[in-house]
């Protein structure tokens, strides 16, 4: 061994620059947070405690509307795609490399690759030529569009969780002559919830955070919550996007915890 | 193989299908499809008030590069454009080298801690991570904006008399660039040097190297596939992004994205910004194959 103290995997000025970053990654954070409850009326001074730009947030119309067009649309989005994900993922998964699994697994990921202000345009084209024939205007472009974005999201959880299960309880299930749906039922569903669930808060999350599809693809009159935040910044900047954000922040951190849990596996 | 074997594995490729084919559809419906539209009008000419008229033009690949004069139709270099395309190219170049020089130490920091702490620096890592884009570029707006913390602290401790104006400049989208998507560069080199094996490094030292020479010549060449993976994944979205250029950029520090977008609003060139959208696309597929190209090598080297 090396002297007395000397860490072997210790390389010289990289500790202080990990500090640095994990403190540049949450001190803008922290203060967005803090500002939230600022009682001004943005970081230009501190004005003591308050909960007023939460009250302002929460007798605002436009963002009361704009929170429940997000959980609805995030709330289709995320069991659309995990349902779809779930059955792609029971097609793609323990079974013998057939053709075309390589388009399938490209075709399944492909939201992930394209340029997401790509993606976005490529839909306001499409979809304005169905408008323009069918004159409908309503959500389900938006809910079309997040549920295909959303599909890898669900289906990488799933598909993880499914290969990670053993085979040998179905072949026990069909021994005891259960039939393949009795035992995809009765044993592969309950084993793989935990991956579903995992793949729903992820899609869920995805089509929460979303920016720039929904703005390409929206109608008038059809602001989610980041839509709404996007424009507001952009104009006169108030606490209210502090206490928006301190709202959707917590709800990310509180799914992600329960992503974790789910997905932990057990030592 | 037997004719019930062949049989057997028939029946598995069609179950497979039937069961891919529901999320297939809607891929296509809401994401593949709508692609190739993009190609076929970037092939066609303008329409008056924006969309596209009927036919077959080359002009909207014409004017990535170049502009027209409306009198003798001479061609000229758009230099509007070629601007933009430069400092997305030099911000994203920027964006990746700085993600890099900061991610390893961090990536290396994690990766040397003891197995339980190691999950929660991770997880410190991926909360970022997950956390809406919007949010953590308006965190940044925040702090420089010339209202924002930086000038307010810095004015207050009379270190400047003037407010200093940071947002709206190039460097102030690479900064939000760099911050927002740092982690995608920590994540892969972390599952690179996670597998690392360290009693590479006592081998290294007992030969007496110093830590650079283990830096340069026995961490990196191992870990390069991370390296790689993640210069790519913060190098493609900063190449499209759109939401930190349009709030830290301000309207004239333009994006690729922005560019793409300004077609199909005031620029009313949806030609152009289809053609545009391809060429940024055909950028990212080939960055991309060049990833799956190392991932496959790293796979086979059995790492």
């Amino acid at each position: 061994m090396a002297t007395k103290g000397f860490v072997i995997s210790r390389l010289p000025g990289f500790n202080p620059i990990a500090g640095l970053v994990f403190v540049g990654l949450y001190l803008p954070i922290i203060i967005l947070v803090v500002y939230s409850f600022n009682a001004g009326r943005s970081v230009a001074g501190w004005e003591g405690f308050s909960l007023h730009w939460y009250t302002v947030a929460w007798e605002n119309d436009a963002v009361k509307a704009a929170t429940v067009r997000s959980l609805y649309l995030a709330a289709s989005a995320a069991v659309i795609s995990t349902f779809l994900a779930t059955l792609a993922a029971l097609g793609t998964t323990r079974r013998k490399a057939f053709g075309g699994q390589t388009f399938i697994y490209v075709m399944i990921n492909q939201p992930l690759m394209v340029p997401e202000v790509v993606s976005a345009v490529a839909l306001l084209i499409f979809f304005a030529m169905i408008k323009q024939a069918t004159g409908y205007a309503g959500m389900g472009y938006l809910i079309a569009a997040h549920s295909a974005f959303c599909i890898p999201f669900a289906y990488l959880p799933i598909r993880a969780r499914l290969e990670g299960m053993d085979m040998t309880l179905e072949t026990a299930a069909s021994d005891l002559y259960a039939s393949n749906w009795q035992a995809f039922r009765f044993v592969t569903l309950p084993l793989l919830l935990p991956g579903i669930f995992a793949g729903m808060m992820l899609a869920f999350v995805t089509s929460l955070d979303d920016v720039v599809i929904t703005v390409f693809v929206k109608s008038a009159g059809q602001d989610t919550l980041p839509t709404y935040m996007l424009g507001q910044i952009r104009r006169q900047v108030t606490a209210e996007i502090n206490a928006i954000s301190t709202v959707l922040l917590a709800l990310t951190v509180l799914l992600l915890t329960l992503f974790v849990l789910l997905t932990r596996k057990k030592d | 193989m037997s004719p019930a074997e062949q049989a057997e594995v028939t029946r598995s490729a069609r179950t497979g299908w039937l069961l891919s084919a529901p999320a297939l559809v809607v891929l296509t419906l809401a994401a593949i499809g709508p692609l190739a539209i993009v190609v076929a009008y970037s092939f066609m000419p303008p329409g008056e008030y924006g969309n596209v008229t009927w036919g077959f033009s080359l002009e909207a690949w014409q004017g990535i590069l170049f502009t027209k004069d409306i009198f003798d139709g001479s061609l000229a270099w758009a230099d509007a454009n070629l601007t933009i395309f430069w400092r997305s190219v030099k911000l994203s170049v920027m964006t990746t080298v700085f993600a890099f020089l900061v991610g390893f130490p961090t990536a290396w920091f994690i990766a040397t801690r003891p197995p339980k702490a190691r999950a929660m620096w991770l997880f410190l890592i991926t909360i970022p991570f997950w956390t809406n884009l919007l949010i953590r570029t308006f965190a940044i707006t925040e702090i420089i904006r010339k209202e924002g913390l930086l000038n307010t602290v810095f004015l207050k401790l009379h270190i400047i008399s003037q407010p200093f104006e940071m947002i709206y400049t190039d460097t102030a989208v690479f900064i939000g660039m760099t911050y927002v998507y740092l982690p995608l560069m920590v994540l892969p080199l972390f599952a690179s040097l996670d597998r690392f094996d360290m009693r590479l490094l006592e081998a290294a030292y007992d030969l007496y190297a110093n830590p650079w020479q283990v830096l340069r010549k026995v961490i990196m060449p191992i870990v390069k596939p991370g390296i790689i993976a993640g210069s790519i994944l913060v190098f493609v979205p900063s190449l499209g992004a759109y939401v930190t250029p349009r709030l830290l950029g301000g309207g004239k520090n333009m994006m690729i994205g922005n560019f793409i977008e300004l077609q199909f609003g005031q620029g009313r060139n949806w030609p152009l910004g289809a053609s545009l959208s391809v060429m940024l696309l055909i950028i990212v597929t080939g960055a991309l194959l060049v990833y799956v190209r190392y991932a496959n090598r790293e796979t086979r080297n059995g790492h």
